[in-house]
C-alpha cells in the first residue's frame, strides 16, 4: 500500500494502474475507553485530535462525528484565510494560524493549496482611510503583516474592481495583508484527518452523541448511537451545535446561531487573483482555481439551524458585489448554500473549561473558524492534554463574559457580522 | 421573501424586523445586591433552541416591540403576540 503521497508515489502508482492507493483512514469500531474523546469531526476537531498526538504524545483519542467528516461548516466556508485583525489577542490567536497553515500541506503530507494571494479590505471614503491606518498601525505593532494601499496601487493588484471616481462608493485604498489568502477548505479536514490517523487516532464516523455519562458532577464520556464510550476528558468542537450539546450537559454558553450564505459563480477566465472586501457594501470575493467566483457576505439576521439561507442576505450580498466590481454584473451563480455558525457577544472565540467537569469547549468562531483550524486544534489540543490555557488561549476563557474583559472584534476590525 | 406577523400591522416583509433578544429572562433587581454569575447570565446564556423557540422582535416601521414563536429548524412562525399589556389581540 502506498501511505506517502508525493510525485514518486504517483508515478510508481501510475505504472501499476492506480491499484496500490490505500484507504486515508480507517473506519474503526468505537473502544469502550478513551484517555480523550472529542465531538466533531470537523476541521477543528480533527486538528485537536492531530496536536494531542504530535505535540502531546496522546494517542487514544477518538473524534465522533454524527455525519461525514468536514460535512459541517469546515465545507461550507468561502476558504479564505487570514490574520487582519485589531486587537493583540486575536491577532495572536489568528496569526498562530497563519503560519500553522504556511507549513501544514508539508506537515500532514497533504496538499490544503494554501494560497497566500493577499487580502484587500476596501475603504470608501477619507475617513476610512484614517481607521484603515489605525488598523494598520495596530497589526503592525501586534507584529503580523499590514500595508496601507492607496488606489492606483490597490488597482494593479486588483484591476477588476470600480475605480470609477462616480461610483456610489468610490474606492479610495485598501488595507492590505499579504500573508493572507485561500486555502482547499475539504483537504484542510482530509488531511488533518488522515494524518491523525496515521498516528493511531480512532476517527469515527456516523455516530452521534446522544448524552454525556455524568458520575458525581463529573463527565466520564458519552453516549452515542453506537454506544456509551468513557473517556477521562470531553472535548467539544461543534460550533453551531454548540449550544446543543450544552443543553444536554446542563452549561450555558454565550451563542447565538445564525445562518451564513456563501455562493459560487459559474467558472471564469481568471479576474482576480486576490480576496476583494468591501465593509461598505458588504460583500468579498475571490476566485477559486477551477474559475468559479467564490462570494461571500454578512450573517442572516434571523437565528436559525436551517442550514440555508434567506432571500433577503443573498440580495444585500449579491448586489453589494456588484456595487464594487459592477462587471460582474452578468455572472451566473452556480450554487449557493448556508451553513449554521456559532456568534458570541463579541465575535470572538470560546475556548475553555465548560463549566461541567470533564468537558471543554472549543466554540464560539462564528463567522470565521475556517482560518482559525489549526490555531483552534493547536491551542484546545493544549487545553485538554495538560487541564491549562496555552497563553494564546487564555483571554479567549468563557471567564471572560463574567469579568467583562470581551475582546470585541465585531466592532473593531470590520468583519461582516 | 418570508413574512412575519406584527401583531399591529399584520404580515409583513421580514426585512421590516428585527431580531431583538430570546424571551423569557428577567433583568436582575438592582436594589439588591447581584452577582457576576446572575449579571452574566442575565446578559450572555442563551438557551439557543433547535427548533421551537420563542423570542422579542422588533418591528422596524411601527416600533414595536412583540413576541414571536419560530421554529429555528424549518423557520416557520408559530405565533406572534404584543408584549404591551393594554393590547388584547
Amino acid at each position: 500500500m502506498t501511505k506517502h503521497y508525493s510525485a514518486w508515489s504517483i508515478l510508481k502508482e501510475g505504472l501499476r494502474h492506480h491499484k496500490g492507493w490505500g484507504k486515508a483512514w480507517r473506519t474503526p469500531k468505537p473502544q469502550a475507553e478513551y484517555d480523550i474523546v472529542i465531538i466533531g469531526g470537523g476541521g477543528h476537531g480533527l486538528a485537536t485530535a492531530y496536536y494531542l498526538a504530535k505535540n502531546h504524545g496522546i494517542t487514544r483519542v477518538a473524534v465522533i462525528e454524527k455525519g461525514w467528516l468536514g460535512g459541517g461548516n469546515t465545507g461550507r466556508n468561502t476558504t479564505v484565510i487570514r490574520s487582519n485583525y485589531f486587537y493583540p489577542e486575536s491577532v495572536a490567536l489568528y496569526d498562530l494560524s497563519t503560519k500553522l497553515y504556511e507549513t501544514l500541506s508539508r506537515e500532514l503530507n497533504y496538499n490544503v493549496m494554501f494560497s497566500q494571494r493577499g487580502m484587500a479590505v476596501l475603504c470608501h471614503s477619507e475617513p476610512e482611510m484614517e481607521m484603515a491606518a489605525r488598523m494598520v498601525n495596530a497589526m503592525q505593532i501586534n507584529g503580523t503583516d499590514a500595508e496601507l494601499m492607496d488606489a492606483k496601487d490597490l488597482r494593479k493588484k486588483a484591476p477588476v474592481l470600480n475605480y470609477s471616481n462616480d461610483a456610489r462608493y468610490p474606492i479610495h485604498g485598501a488595507v492590505w495583508q499579504g500573508r493572507a489568502g485561500t486555502g482547499r477548505h475539504d483537504a484542510v479536514a482530509w488531511g488533518f484527518a488522515r494524518a491523525a490517523d496515521q498516528l493511531g487516532i480512532d476517527i469515527i464516523q456516523n455516530c452521534e452523541v446522544t448524552g454525556f455519562l455524568m458520575e458525581g458532577g463529573t463527565c466520564k464520556g458519552v453516549e452515542t448511537t453506537l454506544g456509551p464510550i468513557r473517556a477521562g476528558r470531553v472535548g467539544a468542537a461543534v460550533a453551531g451545535h454548540s449550544s446543543v450539546m450544552a443543553g444536554l450537559a446542563g452549561y450555558a454558553l454565550p451563542i447565538t446561531s445564525y445562518t451564513l450564505q456563501a455562493f459560487v459563480s459559474e467558472p471564469l477566465k481568471p479576474v482576480i487573483d486576490t480576496v476583494a472586501f468591501s465593509p461598505a457594501c458588504g460583500a468579498y470575493f475571490s476566485q477559486s482555481d477551477k474559475g468559479g467566483l467564490v462570494i461571500g457576505g454578512g450573517l442572516d439576521r434571523v437565528p436559525s439551524y436551517a442550514q440555508r439561507g434567506n432571500l433577503p442576505m443573498q440580495e444585500a450580498v449579491l448586489s453589494g458585489l456588484v456595487e464594487f466590481a459592477p462587471i460582474l454584473s452578468k455572472v451566473k451563480l452556480l450554487r449557493h448554500w448556508g451553513g449554521t455558525v456559532d456568534v458570541t457577544p463579541d465575535s470572538s472565540p470560546v475556548i475553555g473549561p465548560s463549566g461541567v467537569d470533564g468537558i471543554y469547549v472549543n466554540c464560539g468562531w462564528g463567522t470565521g473558524g475556517f482560518k482559525a483550524i489549526p490555531a483552534g486544534g493547536y491551542l484546545f489540543a493544549h487545553l485538554l492534554a495538560t487541564d491549562a490555557h496555552h497563553d494564546i488561549s487564555r483571554p479567549f476563557d468563557p471567564s471572560r463574559f463574567l469579568t467583562g474583559h470581551l475582546i470585541d472584534e465585531g466592532a473593531a476590525s470590520g468583519i461582516a457580522h | 421573501m418570508q413574512r412575519f406577523p406584527c401583531p399591529f400591522c399584520g404580515l409583513r416583509d421580514e426585512r421590516e424586523f428585527h431580531f431583538s433578544a430570546e424571551a423569557g429572562k428577567t433583568r436582575p433587581d438592582t436594589t439588591q445586591d447581584v452577582s457576576e454569575t446572575e449579571w452574566r447570565d442575565y446578559l450572555y446564556a442563551q438557551a439557543n433552541p433547535v427548533g421551537v423557540s420563542e423570542e422579542i422582535w422588533v418591528h422596524i416601521p411601527c416600533r414595536e416591540v412583540f413576541l414571536m414563536k419560530r421554529n429555528t429548524v424549518t423557520m416557520e412562525v408559530l405565533s406572534s403576540r404584543a408584549l404591551r399589556k393594554e393590547h388584547t389581540p
